[in-house]
């Protein structure tokens, strides 16, 4: 006590820090793992640390050891939390019928289901086997897909793949835009 | 120039600001003062779409002052090659090259040959009319005698040589004539020019950095022909600190190149079959690939493709299931598949990510396009406007569309983000690096990864049994992955490792060199190939950089093979000394008698620099020691190009489709093999000098912000980016603001022959009246990130563009369109489409 | 400043009060030079420190939609857009003057004589043993002495009425004062603070304050030799008004410019009576004092 007279008089510094200031560390510290990943938005490919608690990212920040980004982020990778916890993110499937004026449930099961149904249909119904020059076509125009940028490699290519095999070719990318 | 680096690529520019605070210049030339040109040492604004007078402007610097790296020039590119006697120029033909048709607005290229060289085969030529699209890469169907064209002239004289046929082609290009184009002084564009000349040589080096600013024109892929000239010129490719550095804009967008989700390839750039009566592998492969240089084994990377594909299916006997391929016949790019959905053509559509209700030029076109489906599917983290287009379209507002009319059927499936799956990314860099998955997806969520396999097990499972030939294709298919966990994710490395390729003993290849055409090795993509080498996930590397050199070979995985500079041959001379101590990168080594150095080396170590091939020799081994660029079948950097691009061997300058100005080089005014796609909601403006024409006196133009990301899907809805750029705005002179009576936080409706919508207006200096032709340019540009949904919106500014495209990527201009601008915001309801209609259209017509 | 107001160059009470647990004094250099005004600082620093989300209107104000620093915005970008003389001469005769855009991310100075800290009723605002102020929310009353105090404006108190609907009723800290902490719990975890790493350029520096003024002064001299004479330093001066910056700047051009007092001072000018009121009061209180924490510790 004469020490904090002596030291901090006015019990500005030390005597005047509340015993939550005195215990605080930074909540990556109860983080139960740290995740090494890779910002999702432009193309530079900063690393990203990925910090999970009680099954949730508690927080999202640069990777040091990154020889492309040192450890720095931009404010979309900085805001990269937010954008994996939006408000606006959708955790159910979500379907609207042929003239409908409202979303409805689906199961995620049901809705593969659907789909499947729809390709092999719409493939049917638009398989061009040759042109009128005879000209082997063996494909459809009837299905397209255009995808983002932000796919896996691995996505892309399991995606190529198939729609080739099934003989869709209007399969597209962001990266023609 | 084309790039915004500091506000599009934030981390990225850390180290050109480490460059310049090293000594280097930082010069930026953009239609607009942003906080890249902030940074800059020199800023010089140009008019948006005139990026080639202005590079052209530096080649003909370089070649009028004899600045060119003359030991480069003659060694490295192919300057020396004597041109075919057919050949004639824009400058012969007032804007158009030699084999130009009119009725088909194509070129045949067989006048741009070397000399000497054998004419295309009739089933080539065949090939190029059906499709639009000239098929191969690096120098396809030149079929060379050893790797070296017929016929050179090393002292750069000989009137037909590319040296002077490029110095006669640019000749014009004065700084005279760059200030009427451009709009910047001459003198700007001299000191541009000096200051690349001065920074380039033995010991220094200068890089171009760009990004859609050149990409999205009807002349983008000239653009970077030009920059690709000056770098070869002036000795900056395959070199450090040289370069021309495409700044991709996705984290994964060279990915989707690479292992393309595009119409007109296959993995690794392989182009995709064209229909024909008959056409075998064999055929295939001697159509679209050249004797010589890397491309001369696509026979190897074509069957390993199939044999991922199709496994066992895929024999020797039945050509390796060639035929299961489907054929292309014209363009089915993501443009033309959007005008046959509103012809009811197009069925059903899946979208992954992407939102072109409000990312694709015209997105009123496509909202409208979505709503004549039948059924979509769209794969996103949030309900996008492409999702919602139904009940929430501007169009509903303006009686064009009534959500009980549209029939179409739409599934919502929510994504897995990127810390909810283990996958690789591509960066703009070619580097591969693996993602962790962090947790598992919540809810309903799943990977596409997990969409794509499952969606395929239950066809195959539905078709199980079918003895429609059809359906053999999808059944033959190689379609076990293993899956892990509750929601049976499949396990990405597995499909990387197929990727990477495997030999008959399943054991991983090391690399493409290792790919067979027997059927006995199986890859997925060629040019990733090895990236799974010795079992090891190579790309999930993460030594850390401080414990590695600066090259930090040992993170991720680039292609080809893990190098990390392209082509790095060229960084020593034609010995294989380095050309400058400073500069050394990949050098001989005669004792030790293999190149080495900082990188993996380009060619095959053991090749000597004065190695000579044989008659006869194939691939790799027809390239010369001495020739670094071993994807070309003369090994050299191609500074006119003989085969390979819809537009002209050289670049030119040509107006953008729509352009308040007359081309003051030629009569022809605009590309003119570009695509224009019209249709009744997709009209273009009139162009100067045709009738309406001045109705549209502005130059419109798009940018991003470093605050938000493309459509704004990824942006929108985060709390604290939105704050930071909440509104929808567009940026205006003080000059236009002037003229217009717009103010500064007030409204402006932008005004084009699709559409007009709202935005804030911001006047600001940084966007300054330029001096073009005599006349002054005003114009406005604005940020495409908004649409009717996320935690603020806005209006979107792709619904102001129309569908004109570059011939050879089929990629949209929206970097220099024209527009006109009012204050106060738009009318509401069907005035909207009145006010849009009291516009003129340009008359139907072709309009050169 | 006079001499009766000679408080030194060290803040009050540290580092001697925290004895072993001292620290040595950490803040910041922000060298604007670099800046590219990108906002990662603001984005990244309340991520961490889960600030809400405050305004969602378009200001006009070039790229700056944030305002100005705040108990919902403790980092804040400013953008000045300015026509200025060329710095190149050159023949382009017809632009004698170019545009320069100076973009600057400001901070909380943790000022060395810290205003906010002196006229704290509560204790809630305290020095920490970084050197560095920070309000601790579970003190605060929300009384807003700390708000006038302050020469920089860098305080003010989180109402509900400025957040969006969209922010959720269960916001953090409502009715109280806050502002940027320099990540304290961060740093007691030796990890530097969020804004300073995500900085692209390194515009934001964070470290030693002694290190970081013998940096800065390196900087300033540098860009001087390459002609930038207009540059120099903000707050580095332990014998300014504040008793020098605990976040200092290096600017180009008058603090004014940037929104900065151009010379500011600890408003507290009747410190010395306080400070005599203060060692009666302690005195009087002690004994009491004392037996409170002797009980409190059985």
């Amino acid at each position: 006590m004469f020490g904090q007279l002596r030291d901090d008089p006015l019990g500005l510094a030390r005597s005047a820090r509340s015993r939550r200031s005195e215990t605080l560390r930074p909540r990556t510290d109860r983080a139960e793992r740290v995740v090494k990943s890779v910002c999702p938005f432009c193309a530079v490919g900063c690393g990203q640390l990925v910090y999970v608690q009680d099954g949730e990212v508690s927080q999202i920040e640069g990777d040091p050891d990154s020889p492309i980004s040192r450890g720095r982020l931009c404010p979309k990778g900085a805001g990269t939390r937010h954008f994996v916890t939006s408000p606006l993110r959708e955790y159910r499937v979500k379907y609207r019928r042929p003239h409908g004026s409202e979303w409805e449930q689906l199961s995620l099961d049901q809705a593969m289901d659907m789909i499947a149904d729809r390709v092999i249909k719409s493939r049917r119904e638009t398989w061009q086997e040759q042109d009128e020059q005879g000209r082997r076509l063996n494909r459809t125009l009837g299905i397209a897909s255009l995808g983002g940028a932000t796919l896996d490699n691995e996505e892309n290519y399991l995606m190529k793949k198939f729609f080739t095999a099934m003989g869709a070719v209007s399969i597209e990318n962001q990266a023609r835009i | 120039m084309g790039s915004n680096m500091a506000e599009c690529h934030p981390v990225g520019f850390q180290w050109v600001m480490e460059a310049k605070l090293r000594g280097a210049q930082l010069i930026h030339v953009d239609p607009r003062f942003t906080r890249t040109s902030a940074m800059a040492t020199r800023y010089v604004p140009i008019r948006a779409g005139s990026d080639i007078a202005f590079l052209g402007g530096i080649v003909n610097y370089i070649l009028e002052h004899g600045r060119e790296f003359r030991e480069y020039v003659v060694n490295y590119t192919n300057a020396p090659v004597i041109v075919d006697e057919g050949f004639k120029d824009t400058e012969d033909l007032d804007g158009l090259f030699s084999g130009f048709d009119e009725e088909t607005g194509r070129y045949d290229n067989s006048t741009w040959q070397y000399a000497g060289m054998e004419v295309r085969g009739a089933v080539q030529s065949d090939e190029t009319a059906l499709s639009g699209h000239q098929v191969g890469y690096g120098g396809a169907a030149a079929h060379m005698r050893r790797g070296e064209p017929p016929e050179e002239d090393p002292t750069l004289e000989h009137p037909r040589c590319v040296f002077q046929i490029l110095k006669r082609h640019f000749s014009r290009y004065t700084p005279e004539l760059v200030e009427e184009v451009c709009g910047c002084s001459r003198e700007q564009l001299v000191a541009v020019a000096e200051a690349l000349c001065d920074n380039s040589g033995r010991e220094r080096t200068s890089a171009f950095c760009y990004a859609v600013g050149w990409t999205q024109h009807t002349i983008g892929v000239q653009i970077i022909r030009t920059a690709a000239i000056i770098q070869l010129l002036l000795g900056n490719m395959g070199r450090t600190g040289g370069g021309i550095m495409a700044l991709r804009g996705h984290t994964s967008i060279q990915g989707s190149t690479d292992i393309p989700t595009l119409f007109d390839i296959l993995p690794g750039y392989i182009p995709m079959p064209h229909a024909h009566e008959q056409q075998t592998l064999a055929e295939f492969v001697q159509q679209n690939a050249s004797t010589t240089g890397w491309w001369g084994r696509l026979d190897a990377y074509m069957v390993s493709l199939l044999k991922a594909y199709f496994g066992d299916r895929a024999t020797a006997e039945n050509d390796f299931c060639f035929d299961h391929l489907p054929r292309i016949s014209g363009d089915h790019s993501t443009y033309q598949a959007a005008l046959d959905m509103l012809e009811h053509k197009v069925k059903g559509f899946f979208l992954w990510g992407e939102n072109p209700a409000v990312g694709s030029a015209n997105s009123r076109l496509h909202r409208i396009a979505l709503a004549n489906l039948e059924w979509l599917v769209v794969r996103d983290l949030v309900e996008i406007e492409s999702a919602s287009f139904w009940h929430d379209a501007p169009e509903l507002e303006t009686g064009e569309l009534k959500t009980e009319d549209i029939a179409t059927e739409v599934f919502l499936l929510p994504a897995a983000a990127h810390t909810e799956k283990n996958g690789s990314f591509t960066n703009t860099q070619r580097l591969l690096q693996w993602h962790f998955k962090a947790l598992e997806p919540p809810g309903d969520c799943r990977s596409d990864l997990w969409f794509m396999y499952h969606l395929g097990r239950r066809i195959r499972e539905k078709l199980a049994g079918s003895d429609d030939p059809r359906d053999r294709p999808i059944l033959d298919l190689e379609w076990d992955y293993p899956t892990e966990g509750e929601q049976e994710d499949p396990r990405a490395e597995a499909v990387l490792r197929e990727i990477s390729g495997w030999d008959t003993e399943g054991r991983a290849v090391s690399g493409f060199g290792d790919l067979k055409a027997d059927g006995s090795t199986a890859c997925g993509c060629w040019i990733y190939s090895g990236c799974y080498a010795g079992e090891e996930n190579l790309p999930a590397r993460k030594r850390p950089g401080q414990e590695q050199n600066w090259v930090a070979a040992e993170w991720g995985w680039a292609w080809p093979l893990n190098r990390r500079i392209l082509y790095n041959r060229a960084s020593a001379d034609p010995d294989g000394k380095p050309w400058s101590e400073r500069k050394k990168y990949v050098w001989w080594d005669e004792t030790q008698g293999r190149w080495t150095g900082y990188d993996v080396p380009d060619f095959g170590a053991d090749k000597r620099p004065d190695y000579v091939p044989p008659d006869g020799a194939l691939a790799e081994k027809a390239i010369a020691g001495r020739h670094p660029f071993i994807m070309q079948a003369d090994g050299r950097g191609w500074l006119f190009v003989p085969s390979g691009l819809q537009d002209g061997p050289l670049p030119t300058h040509f107006e953008p489709q729509e352009s308040p100005f007359r081309n003051p080089l030629y009569g022809q005014q605009s590309n003119p093999a570009r695509k224009q796609r019209r249709h009744r909601l997709s009209p273009f403006n009139p162009t100067a000098g045709h009738k309406g024409g001045d109705a549209y006196p502005y130059v419109l133009t798009t940018f991003r912000l470093t605050e938000h990301h493309t459509a704004g899907g990824m942006t929108r809805t985060v709390p604290y980016l939105a704050e930071v750029q909440p509104e929808m705005f567009c940026e205006v002179s003080p000059a236009l603001a002037a003229e217009r009576g717009l103010e500064n936080g007030g409204w402006a409706t932008i005004i084009t022959s699709r559409t007009a919508i709202e935005a804030r207006v911001l006047v600001t200096d940084r966007l300054r009246p330029l001096q073009v032709q005599g006349s002054e340019l005003h114009q406005v540009a604005v940020p495409w990130h908004w649409g009717s949904r996320g935690l603020v919106t806005g209006e979107s500014a792709n619904d102001l563009f129309g569908l004109a495209l570059d011939p050879n990527v089929l990629i949209q201009e929206v970097r220099g369109a024209t527009c006109d601008i009012r204050p106060g915001r738009r009318p509401r309801g069907p005035a909207l489409r009145e006010l849009v209609e009291s516009y003129p259209h340009a008359r139907q017509e072709r309009h050169r | 400043m006079s001499p009766a107001l000679n408080l030194g160059t060290k803040p009050l009470g540290w580092p001697q009060s925290y004895g072993e647990e001292a620290a040595p004094r950490m803040g910041f250099f922000t060298d604007t030079s670099i800046c590219i005004g990108c906002k990662a600082c603001e984005i990244a620093c309340k991520e961490w420190n889960e600030v809400p989300e405050d305004n969602l209107v378009f200001s006009g104000q070039s790229f700056d939609n944030t305002g100005a620093l705040s108990a919902n915005s403790w980092r804040h970008v400013a953008f000045i857009e300015q026509n200025v003389p060329a710095a190149t001469p050159t023949a382009e005769a017809e632009l004698p003057e170019e545009l320069r855009w100076l973009m600057s991310s400001d901070v909380c100075k943790h000022c060395t004589h810290a205003a906010c800290l002196d006229v704290c009723p509560t204790g809630a605002i305290f020095r920490t043993e970084f050197g560095t102020v920070v309000i601790q929310d579970d003190v605060c009353n929300g009384c807003g002495y700390c708000i006038p105090a302050c020469p920089f404006g860098v305080i003010s108190r989180r109402e509900r009425d400025q957040l969006p609907a969209a922010a959720g009723a269960e916001v953090a800290g409502l009715g109280t004062t806050h502002k940027c902490t320099l990540c304290y719990d961060r740093l007691k975890d030796g990890m530097e603070p969020a804004c300073a790493k995500a900085c692209p350029t390194n515009s934001i520096q964070f470290g030693e304050l002694d290190e970081l003024r013998e940096r800065a002064g390196q900087r300033v001299q540098e860009l001087q030799l390459q002609g930038a004479g207009e540059a120099r330093l903000y707050g580095e001066d332990p014998h300014d008004g504040v008793g020098g910056l605990g976040a200092f700047f290096l600017l180009l051009d008058d603090p004014e410019v940037y929104g900065l007092p151009p010379d500011p001072v600890v408003p507290t000018r009747h410190l010395p009576e306080i400070w005599g009121a203060a060692v009666l009061a302690g005195a009087a209180l002690a004994g009491a004092v004392v037996a409170a924490v002797a009980g409190g510790r059985k």
